[in-house]
């Protein structure tokens, strides 16, 4: 019962997320709200994983941490405005 | 027994993901936000991934969830820290309420250093 809740919960937040998406004024807000969402994302595919009792979405969520993490710091590196090898 | 702590464990990351994302769009800066948003969510996502590790049983899920719990602890505030500065530098301003700003002082500072040791 939690668990379909906490999906539902989990939906609205990343709602949430893309509106400060489209919105956001500049590019460091987009860069923010993409990096919760996919904070967001891995907690809503573990949910999913429990709630269907299937072992390998959870693989997912590791896989969707490392890239995000991966991602964001691009992103973040991209606006300071230096080399990646810096 | 422990499907009920898995339950709580679950609706507290629950509260933690939802209070974050809502200061995520009602807070007037980018640093505001920032701070809002990546503490609640990455310590809701923590406790909610324990909680589902608790909710499923000693199974490889709940390994993985503990592995993907660990990560996400380690690597969001490295993440966070770095759009912060990389906001920073690219030259995003700060809300007009706010007190202060350490890092631009910081900044001219070792602009004034670095000037120094290329003229002598």
């Amino acid at each position: 019962m939690i668990i379909h809740i906490g999906l539902w919960v989990l939906l609205l937040a990343s709602f949430l997320c893309l509106y400060r998406i489209s919105v956001g004024p500049t590019a460091p807000d987009r860069t923010v709200a993409i990096d919760i969402l996919g904070t967001l994302i891995v907690g809503f595919v573990c949910l999913y994983a429990v709630s269907r009792r299937q072992d390998f979405y959870i693989n997912i969520a590791l896989a969707w941490a490392l890239l995000s993490f991966i991602g964001t710091v691009a992103l973040a590196k991209y606006l300071e405005g230096r080399k990646f090898h810096e | 027994m422990s499907e009920t702590i898995g339950a709580i464990l679950i609706s507290i990351g629950l509260a933690f993901d939802f209070v974050g994302t809502v200061g995520l769009v009602r807070f007037p800066d980018l640093y505001n936000r920032l701070q809002a948003a990546t503490k609640c969510v990455t310590l809701g996502t923590a406790t909610l991934l324990v909680g589902a590790a608790v909710y499923n049983g000693l199974s490889a899920l709940a390994v993985k969830a503990l592995l993907c719990a660990a990560f996400i602890l380690l690597t969001s505030p490295v993440a966070a820290h770095a759009i912060a500065r990389g906001a920073h530098i690219s030259g995003v301003r700060l809300w007009p309420g706010s007190t202060g700003d350490a890092y631009l002082h910081q900044r001219e500072e070792q602009e004034l250093d670095h000037a120094k040791t290329e003229t002598t």
